[in-house]
């Protein structure tokens, strides 16, 4: 009976102290609750920007030269921030999409050519996208002939049953599913003071197959379609310039978790693979595979959970946000919370990505590799192109007013551009002219091989199809 | 029929046969015709651009201009916010199609020419925003004109006649001086421009807000989402939300102030009306998702003794608005509820019978610091249309109305 009332007492002095709690913690929670209310655009399209592809090149990165190139994602976290903060601002301040904008400003023919080489481009990464989702799937022994099919059904019915807000609440989680990275990185057991250094001390070497996976590593980070589906995102969540604050901080985090999610990656294949001596791992799918003896079964699985994730993550991002830049540009009517028969191009052009996309991945003898290398000679153009528009656009003052770039952020900016553009046209500039098929020196073609993020995809087909 | 890409980029030649420059911009001068073209602006490379007015035009087809004087006989070009640019203005950009009730794109302007002693006048008839304007865009200067009108000829149209299309110019001065009317506007059902309004940017959402009254603007602002009417209201000045707040209804008005910033929610409330603004604070005090979150505190009360003829009289001197009299809340003696009555018992009953005889069984009612869900539990269970808000002493203060209800269930979905 004592303990009775003890017990019932101090419940109520918890609860009590509780309810104290939140009274003191309501501003807190609210201010929480504004950011929460814009959180998302830029955590999302960061994290996708560790797709299918990105992950095959972290990974064989981290597998051929250990810690040496975690130096480079410092950097690159502030390109990513720099780049995407652009756009963030020009969603915020004008409330257009950037196709709109490039429309409005640019007129109908570069639109026109804007939004071909979009789909093209996009088409070419979701193909990537189910080839992720393929080989994942494959250290879990389910045959793509299952998998990707049904990937792709699970993808379009998500989008096309969801609203926005639902359909982003779920991405939000895929991003959580990332840290299955991080928990193989610890299972790893990798050298972390070693790591540490290399992160903060540049370590460049010069030659050529280093210099190849660097750009690599950069060309796979910024990706073009990227910067249409974040400033969408914002304008689309109806940010005001009053809660611009809170964007630039969602881009922020958004760069930083993604740049981590990096580290852990190559951290863990570094650890294992690279200090294995198998050096010759060309994609996700394998180094997953790889892992479970080096790390353990659990390493290896959430590794492959990790791509899986990350591949359908990407795979149902990349067809909506095309579909919806495109129609934006080409003024046809688009987005989520329209119905079929109000936007039928919008839901056409999804469908098409989806199911092209998945059915190439399907195709016994497709010319895979001829499909992704022109893909990847279009994203490179593309690249430079949408980073001019942008540049271009952000420092107009009848569309930007007080917002547009300040001139040392312009200098940071157009540096950046220009280095990208550079790093981009040399990694097309390869593709072109250093195809992959024999005959060309192996220190050159070895390297591509594998840190093309496409090409090295490709191998995994060759993979799953000689087990077929 | 000839559109605007066609004639954009025209060669003109004057009436000597001498090469002038190259059409560069249309120009339509509202003061003058709302729909003519008065003015081609003619680009000549490193000298200063030329006009040609209206009757200086001798003949017009595509790619090619032939005007009626000779080129000393043209204006230099002065720029004129007064003016409506086709290239700038018009293509390219977001307009609201008033008839289809929903925000397009322009592609190309569809021009009617007619000849008139010696000239030819260009006047707009229809804007495209369909397949056809955006090939010919697309083709125009590549493919010879005849060619890309026979393609376009087998694609489905999709156009918007001139007096339909209504133009979003975020800028006030220049809405003025272009003569642009949110008549059409305000004649659109309030949800449908709100719709719009959600299309368009944060600019251009306050010149809609701006242009309309301030009942349309209230009813309008009411049925935006919440971050919407809280970002609209906020930038407009405090008087003017004060006026527009004051036309929504109690329950609305409270639910938009209490999303606004502190600062400026007490601005607007000090600009309101004194008995306004008590009335929102008094229902800002429930919590949001309860009854008294949601109820209205406008409804009409009678005493039960009343007659039914007695109650008709009353609605009519008052004007009372149809979408307060879904029911009719009685009291007795003490000022408590002691029933309701749905209208259509109302229209049924006799001109002496007494409202406490025509009430609805069961006596329902809540009180405000009940949860939303038991609320719509209740509508549900008795298939309510409204229901009573009472306090402690079981006097009404408010009433829950089913559309209130829907739209906060669909919210939630």
């Amino acid at each position: 009976m004592n303990t009775w009332v003890t017990l019932v007492d101090r419940f109520s002095r918890v609860a009590a102290r509780g309810k104290e709690f939140g009274r003191r913690t309501r501003s807190v929670r609210r201010r929480l609750a504004v950011f929460m209310a814009v959180v998302g655009p830029g955590l999302i399209t960061s994290n996708v920007d560790n797709d299918a592809g990105g992950i095959a090149v972290y990974t064989t990165s981290g597998a051929q030269f250990g810690y040496a190139m975690l130096w480079s994602l410092i950097p690159m976290t502030i390109a990513l921030y720099v780049s995407e903060e652009m756009c963030a601002r020009m969603g915020v301040v004008t409330g257009k999409g950037l196709s709109d904008l490039i429309r409005e400003e640019f007129g109908f023919r570069s639109t026109f050519f804007v939004m071909i080489a979009a789909f093209l481009v996009d088409l070419s990464n979701t193909v990537a996208e189910f080839a992720g989702v393929a080989a994942s799937m494959q250290i879990f022994g389910i045959s793509k002939y299952v998998a990707v099919p049904l990937a792709a059904i699970a993808v379009w019915i998500l989008v096309i049953r969801g609203s926005y807000r639902q359909v982003e609440k779920i991405f939000l989680v895929a991003c959580g599913f990332y840290l299955s990275y991080a928990v193989s990185a610890f299972l790893a057991k990798p050298d972390w003071l070693f790591a540490a250094k290399q992160t903060v001390i540049p370590n460049v070497q010069m030659n050529a197959p280093y210099l190849l996976m660097l750009i690599g590593l950069v060309g796979t980070t910024i990706a073009p379609w990227q910067f249409f589906y974040l400033q969408a995102g914002f304008v689309e969540k109806r940010v005001g310039a009053r809660q611009y604050k809170h964007a630039r901080m969602d881009v922020l985090v958004g760069s930083i978790s993604c740049m981590v999610i990096v580290f852990f990656i190559i951290v863990c294949c570094a650890a294992t693979l690279h200090a294995h001596g198998m050096t010759n791992i060309t994609d996700a799918g394998q180094a997953a595979g790889a892992l479970i003896p080096l790390a353990g079964k659990w390493a290896g699985m959430l590794f492959a959970f990790g791509l899986l994730n990350a591949s359908l993550f990407a795979a149902s991002i990349l067809p909506l946000s095309t579909a919806h830049v495109i129609c934006e540009g080409l003024g046809f009517e688009a987005g989520l919370d329209r119905k079929l028969k109000e936007a039928p191009t919008f839901y056409l052009l999804y469908t098409l990505l989806i199911v092209v996309g998945a059915g190439i991945i399907l195709i016994p003898k497709a010319p895979l590799l001829k499909i992704l290398v022109l893909s990847q000679v279009a994203n490179g153009i593309w690249l430079p192109v949408v980073l001019i528009f942008i540049l271009l656009l952000i420092n107009r003052r009848d569309l930007m007013g007080e917002h547009t770039n300040s001139w040392s952020f312009n200098i940071v900016a157009w540096a950046m551009s220009i280095i990208m553009i550079i790093l981009t046209l040399v990694l097309v500039y390869v593709a072109i002219f250093e195809p992959s098929a024999a005959g060309l020196s192996g220190a050159l073609v070895h390297p591509f091989h594998r840190l093309h993020p496409l090409v090295a995809i490709r191998q995994d087909f060759h993979h799953v199809f000689s087990i077929i | 029929m000839l559109h605007a890409t066609e004639v954009l980029g025209a060669e003109t030649y004057d009436s000597l046969g001498n090469f002038v420059g190259r059409v560069k911009e249309m120009f339509i001068v509202p003061d003058e015709q709302p729909n003519r073209v008065s003015r081609l602006l003619l680009g000549r490379g490193r000298y200063r651009p030329l006009v040609a007015r209206y009757d200086q035009i001798g003949s017009v087809a595509p790619g090619r201009v032939r005007l009626t004087t000779d080129e000393s006989a043209l204006d230099l070009y002065q720029p004129n916010e007064a003016w409506l640019a086709v290239r700038k203005d018009l293509l390219d950009q977001q307009i609201i199609d008033t008839n289809g009730r929903k925000v397009v794109r322009v592609n190309d302007v569809d021009l009617a020419d007619q000849r008139t002693n010696g000239n030819t006048e260009m006047r707009i008839t229809q804007v495209d925003v369909g397949l056809p304007g955006a090939v010919r865009r697309l083709l125009q200067g590549i493919v010879p004109p005849m060619a890309i009108r026979r393609v376009q000829e087998r694609l489905p149209h999709r156009t918007i006649r001139w007096e339909f299309v209504n133009l979003i110019e975020p800028d006030p001065l220049r809405r003025v001086k272009l003569r642009l009317s949110s008549q059409k506007l305000a004649e659109l059902h309030p949800a449908d421009l709100a719709d719009i309004m959600e299309e368009l940017s944060p600019d251009e959402r306050q010149s809609i807000i701006a242009s309309l009254d301030e009942e349309t603007a209230a009813e309008t602002i009411a049925e935006l989402d919440k971050r919407l009417q809280t970002q609209v209201v906020e930038k407009l000045d405090p008087e003017r939300a004060a006026d527009i707040i004051e036309e929504m209804s109690p329950d609305a008005a409270a639910d938009l102030i209490q999303n606004l910033e502190p600062d400026t929610s007490k601005e607007v409330l000090d600009e309101m009306e004194h008995s306004e603004a008590r009335e929102v604070t008094e229902l800002m005090r429930f919590g949001e998702n309860t009854a008294g979150g949601m109820m209205t505190t406008e409804f009409v009360v009678v005493g039960e003794d009343a007659t039914r003829g007695e109650v008709v009289d009353y609605i009519r001197f008052h004007e009372v608005p149809p979408d307060q009299l879904d029911n009719i809340v009685l009291i007795n003696r003490d000022a408590a509820l002691a029933g309701t009555v749905p209208l259509a018992r109302l229209l049924m009953a006799d001109g002496e019978q007494r409202m406490a005889e025509i009430t609805f069984e069961p006596l329902l009612s809540v009180k405000p610091d009940m949860r939303d869900k038991d609320v719509y539990e209740l509508f549900d269970k008795y298939n309510l249309r409204s229901l009573t808000v009472v306090n402690e002493e079981s006097q009404p203060i408010g009433s829950i109305t089913v559309d209130d209800v829907v739209s906060r269930m669909r919210a939630k979905l």
